[in-house]
């Protein structure tokens, strides 16, 4: 996992690197400064010579000058790397999600690939910017400052061997003990946060069920175990600044004993053992020492939990697309004839599930195809196979009289339009959304399109017409208004193929039928398909296919489907119930 | 992993911190009622003090022990010729003794914060969720739900860290540093101001480094927000993107965003990296300092001044001062950052404090909904069990539950410039089955929140049995009141609870016919585990399946009035024939308020409103609409005019 994430790091590889050198002359100084502090104290204040003072003063101070540049230049070589690796991975996931296919889209999930894209590349960013720098920094100052400390007092220095198990020992038993019910605390945390989320968006149904005090004990309930759990975890962890002041203090009266002894033996001469000057150091490592050993405890903790997310995003970005272009892929679509032979359908892996058997459909070029069938029939799945965004299971599709699977997949899809049931405005003027549809479309097109949609009218009647700003999820049109934008925009597309998957629900009958006229007027030549609920939406089809559930029951002219079809009839007369129509 | 994603979106999260961080003004008071949630722990709260004092007594007591040591122990040990140890023994005894009591006082402390903080948090949790739920619609007209989910998340998180980290740390920080500063005094007065001097010097550097980093850090959280906004919506757009082969436009504006980010994100990161270095290495500045000085002070013999009284510098004094000099220096950048998280979790409090502070539904209702028995002569006698009748008891008097329900010249508008309905008069007699059409946006929907007092009207009357609704108490307006709407909200939990959700003592059976009724039975089967399958997120269920089960779930309510909001328009017409044969069989003798856009659903309805920019303009059944001409006839014929 971690060689590919580290594959994406890339550019800023110089930085990577450099931040552990940097770091290391940083943490270098920081031992020697110790050092010299020492000799400050030894020969200049204690031997009472301000020269010697002063010598070892500027040293310290050339040292320290050295160990601020080297600080400074980690600090910022580190946060370019990790910000560089985090805008690469999330540049390339989201790359990679692109070339994703419905198939590998319904696998993850939306919600999924957004929280991949956002939260987990933050927890891996803040774990790089962590390895790098103070990865680094800890057992570097670990190493170094044993070794400083075993050169002045290899006997002493023993102290810190005594210490270091009995803090790790803690350290660890603390980690073991708190993993388990940190894991739990998060995943009570995200149902807290399902149940408020569910709230705010039924709070309609809780309101009108009354249902309020069920919902506070559902809350309070997640609500408690939060209480439970984290303060348990807290508990324990709430032993990790005592543990560590407890080896702080634990070394220094050791050292202190230890120290003293030894300094009176040597009669405080630094050559003939233990002076002052070197007590106080030795003193100042072993709180080096320790904390770089803490904060290793806590690499180890931080990175254990950005593993999940590491994992996550690798899994992501290991998906492979399962539609790819042909190897000598056709790119003209001679017309907008459609064929399905014999084709099954099943969606993944569930392939004992299938959701279409053995469709036999021949669509002739500038046909308009009317599609019913009841909830579930597969309607939808059966005119996604047209642009390919599935790719059959057994069978085939063909389009202009060649297989789908042979064209060059964008050429294909940019001649069959297709709106979708759950369609999408996206936030931006109108103009800049129908512009999907073709980038190059000029005013006068965009109009053309808007007026065989009938969403001219209204986009006429907003004060700012065209460059009325669409906000996030067009949640500031109305749904008809939505859907008739959606068909202008796949308009612009000028397609041979145009896929109506029940788009025009929201619209009322009458616009339905204006739209439909216009259709047949304004472009004879394209092959239209129209999934629709009412009947009369596709009543003057030139075939109807009745599905039902994954089997054509029925295809023909809407007369034709009256005497033959049950299924249609009673759809048909299910609408027109009480009717007396005859007489328009 | 399905639970892991319904964490909120950061973006939602951006939102506390950058208002924190841009100086919004304060809620007053937030501190001092922030501080009430600790009242009910005061006693604790004494200890805990009483406790980081001792800590921190043993923290300073460490820095002024080397000194005594040098000075009193070894120095004098040095001069003696057969050292005896003793005295030495009995010090390092006395320490122990001191420190355990600052271990032991720290792990009191720590623990006690931390489940006080969880305590408190949860309290907060509590009081925030059940202020939701009685907050009027209009206030989630007017959020969104990141904005709210952001008080569960990033305002309730800023607070644990401050309970149950910064303050105790602040408060242990601030004693240590005035026992140093003490203890420094007492050493030496003449040092102790040069570590002053220095100190405002340091304090200057850090506060410039972190007023920009703060500048950089609020770029960089509306630079997430916007990237993380960006990616939002193009992959909850994704199927589009796809079928417009949009893939490359899509890149290349992300790829903008992208980088514009990753600059920000460097920069600010830089800034705080750089924090601690900086103050560290400025610490030996003064280090190297103090020892030139001090020294200098021992060598050239200057009269040293300090609280002990006027001497000559020791060696060990100096020693000593140069350890608490590091000692003073350290806590400073932990007391700035630990400021900057206090300032946050102000922020924070201080918007949850607002959301406390909504003003609640508003209910003045008196009568109530009671359950009755009726004998032959019509006598009605309350009772505490189902009998299926019901009546209003205003005060003693009981009156029968009809369904009655009576609009007279309602104007409402949801903002006080913009009237959405005008003049509004419906008179639905019990059992009327009432119909609103009218275009998206005409004001159908409105109506029935009106009904059950979502929200409340500008002018007019609504009487339920000729009670003005204002006088009957919600939660019985609403239990007489079944609600199936378009958006069908369903829980996480199985099918079986999402349909008992209507009514809670239902049993099984009750609801299972229930499902029956709405057509739902069949497929529920068909699922992995019948009425015990799990529904999470989407669920696997088509929008016409939710529909359904959202239909068997005010079917179990079994409410004498419904309303039904587009209930069927995602339910094919086969199926929806079907539900609508149930529901008429169970709506037979209640009445029933029907928006639909398929006129056919309709058309036996009693009464049809034709709607119409917030007022009726045609009213009347189907043959007398048809026959009038109007609007209704337009719409009906519309899909037929162009045969």
């Amino acid at each position: 996992m971690i060689k590919k994430l580290a594959l994406h790091v890339r550019e800023y590889k110089k930085q990577a690197v450099l931040t552990p050198i940097l770091v290391i002359g940083e943490v270098v100084l920081e031992i020697l400064i110790p050092l010299i502090m020492a000799e400050l104290i030894d020969r200049g204040i204690d031997g009472g010579s301000m020269p010697e003072i002063v010598k070892y003063g500027v040293a310290l101070l050339i040292a320290a000058l050295f160990a601020l540049i080297f600080g400074v230049a980690a600090g910022r070589t580190s946060a370019v790397a990790a910000a560089g690796f985090a805008k690469n991975l999330r540049g390339d996931m989201y790359d990679h999600v692109q070339e994703f296919s419905f198939a590998n889209i319904d696998k993850f999930s939306t919600a999924s690939i957004v929280t991949r894209l956002t939260t987990d590349i933050t927890n891996v960013q803040m774990a790089f910017q962590m390895l790098i720098r103070i990865a680094t920094r800890a057992p570097g100052m670990l190493v170094f400052a044993l070794i400083a400390s075993f050169k002045i007092d290899a006997q002493l220095s023993l102290v810190f061997l005594c210490v270091m198990p009995l803090l790790l020992l803690g350290l660890g038993l603390m980690i073991r003990a708190v993993h388990p019910i940190f894991n739990r605390v998060f995943k009570t945390y995200d149902k807290l946060n399902n149940v408020v989320q569910e709230n705010l968006a039924g709070i309609r149904v809780v309101k009108s069920f009354n249902r309020q005090e069920h919902e506070i004990g559902k809350f309070s309930g997640t609500s408690q175990k939060i209480f439970l759990d984290f303060s348990k975890a807290e508990k324990i962890m709430a032993f990790i600044n005592p543990l560590m002041q407890f080896c702080m203090y634990l070394t220094m009266l050791l050292l202190s004993w230890l120290g003293a002894r030894a300094i009176v033996a040597s009669g405080n001469d630094a050559a003939l053992g233990l002076s002052t000057g070197e007590l106080i150091s030795l003193i100042t490592y072993s709180m080096q020492i320790l904390m770089s050993l803490m904060m290793i405890s806590m690499i180890f903790v931080m990175l254990t939990m950005a593993r999940a997310s590491g994992e996550r995003i690798v899994e992501l970005l290991d998906e492979q697309s399962d539609l790819h272009d042909p190897g000598e892929p056709v790119y003209e679509v001679e017309d907008g004839s459609i064929d399905f032979d014999h084709v099954h359908f099943s969606y993944g892996k569930a392939k004992d599930k299938e959701v279409l058997s053995d469709i036999d459909l021949h669509i002739k070029s500038g046909q308009t195809v009317g599609i019913i069938g009841a909830t579930g029939s597969a309607k939808s799945s059966l005119v996604q196979l047209i642009p390919r965004l599935y790719d059959v299971t057994d069978g085939c599709v063909k389009v202009g009289g060649r297989d789908v699977r042979d064209y060059h997949i964008e050429s294909l899809r940019n001649q069959v339009a297709m709106v979708l049931q759950k369609n999408t405005l996206f936030s931006g003027t109108i103009s800049e959304n129908l512009r999907w549809g073709n980038e190059k479309a000029t005013d006068e097109e965009l109009r053309h399109a808007c007026k065989l949609a009938c969403a001219d009218e209204f986009i006429d009647s907003f004060e700012d017409g065209y460059e009325t700003y669409i906000e996030q999820g067009g949640s500031n049109v109305s749904g008809g208004q939505k859907q008739r934008l959606c068909i202008a925009r796949a308009l612009l597309k000028k397609p041979r193929i145009l896929i109506l998957d029940d788009s025009t629900s929201a619209c009322d009958m009458k616009t339905d039928a204006m739209i439909r006229k216009a259709f047949r007027e304004e472009i004879p030549e394209t092959t239209k398909l129209i999934i629709a609920q009412r009947a009369a939406s596709v009543q003057d089809a030139d075939q109807i296919v009745v599905l039902d559930d994954g089997h054509i029951k029925a295809v023909g002219t809407h007369e034709e489907l009256m005497e033959s079809s049950d299924i249609y009839r009673e759809v048909y007369e299910s609408q027109n119930r009480g009717g007396g129509l005859g007489e328009q | 992993m399905n639970s892991k994603e319904t964490r909120p979106m950061p973006a939602g999260r951006q939102r506390g911190f950058a208002a924190a961080a841009g100086g919004q003004k304060l809620k007053p008071g937030t501190i001092k009622r922030l501080m009430s949630y600790l009242k009910a722990h005061r006693l604790k709260l004494v200890v805990v003090v009483f406790c980081i004092l001792i800590s921190a007594a043993a923290s300073v007591a460490s820095s002024l022990f080397l000194q005594v040591l040098i000075d009193d122990y070894i120095q004098p040990l040095l001069m003696e010729a057969a050292p005896v140890f003793g005295g030495l023994v009995s010090i390092i005894g006395t320490m122990a003794a001191v420190f355990l009591a600052g271990v032991l006082a720290s792990l009191f402390y720590s623990r006690t914060m931390a489940v006080m903080a969880q305590s408190v948090l949860k309290e907060i949790r509590d009081e925030m969720f059940i202020k939701m739920q009685s907050l009027p619609l209009k206030f989630f007209d007017t959020h969104t739900h990141g904005d709210v989910m952001s008080y569960y998340t990033n305002d309730a998180d800023t607070l644990r860290q401050m309970i149950s980290q910064s303050l105790p740390n602040l408060f242990s920080s601030l004693v240590s540093m005035v026992a140093v500063f003490l203890s420094m005094v007492h050493l030496s007065i003449w040092l102790t101001l040069i570590v002053l001097v220095f100190t405002g010097l340091l304090l200057i550097a850090i506060q410039n480094i972190a007023r920009k980093s703060g500048q950089y850090f609020i770029r960089q959280q509306r630079s997430i927000a916007d990237v993380n906004g960006y990616i939002e919506e193009m992959i909850n757009g994704q199927k589009v993107v796809k079928v417009f082969c949009y893939e490359e436009k899509a890149k290349q504006r992300f790829g903008v965003k992208n980088e514009d980010l990753g600059k920000t994100m460097a920069t600010a990161n830089t800034l705080a990296n750089i924090l601690m270095p900086v103050t560290g290495n400025l610490g030996y500045v003064l280090y190297v300092v103090l020892a030139v000085v001090g020294g200098m002070m021992g060598i050239v013999g200057i009269a040293n001044l300090s609280l002990g009284g006027e001497e000559m510098l020791t060696l060990g004094t100096i020693a000593s001062f140069l350890t608490l000099s590091r000692n003073f220096i350290n806590p400073i950048a932990q007391v700035s950052q630990q400021l900057n998280s206090v300032i946050m979790a102000m922020a924070g409090a201080s918007r949850i404090f607002e959301l406390l502070d909504e003003e609640a539904e508003e209910d003045q209702g008196q009568v109530t909904l009671v359950n009755v028995h009726e004998d032959a002569a019509g006598e009605m006698t309350e009772c505490e069990e189902r009998t299926g009748h019901w009546a209003w008891k205003d005060g003693e008097k009981l009156i029968p539950l009809r369904g009655h329900i009576d609009l007279d010249e309602v104007d409402f508008g949801y903002t006080d410039d913009e009237l959405v309905l005008h003049d509004i008069c419906i008179y639905a007699e019990p059992g009327q089955k009432v119909a609103l059409v009218g275009a998206t946006g005409a004001g159908k929907t409105t109506i029935t929140n009106l009904i059950n007092r979502f929200y409340d009207i500008d002018d007019g009357k609504i009487r339920y049995d000729g009670i003005n609704i204002n006088r009957i108490r919600k939660f019985d307006l609403r239990r007489s009141l079944g609600v199936v709407l378009q958006d069908v909200n369903l829980f996480t939990g199985t099918v079986m609870e999402n349909i008992r959700y209507g009514r809670l003592d239902a049993t099984d059976e009750e609801c299972i016919a229930a499902a029956r009724l709405a057509n739902a039975d069949g497929f529920i089967r068909m699922l992995p585990d019948g009425y015990d399958t799990v529904l999470e997120g989407d669920g696997g269920l088509s929008q016409g399946q939710r529909q359904l089960i959202s239909i068997a779930r005010a079917a179990v309510a079994d409410p004498p009035v419904m309303i039904l909001d587009e209930a069927t328009s995602s339910i094919d017409t086969r199926t929806e024939a079907i539900v609508q044969k149930g529901m008429d069989n169970l709506m037979h003798g209640r009445t029933v308020f029907v928006i639909a856009h398929r006129l056919s659903t309709i058309q036996n309805a009693d009464v049809i409103m034709v709607m119409d920019h917030g007022r009726i303009i045609e009213r009347g059944n189907h043959e007398q609409l048809i026959a009038k001409k109007g609007r209704y006839y337009q719409l009906y014929t519309g899909a037929f005019e162009l045969e």
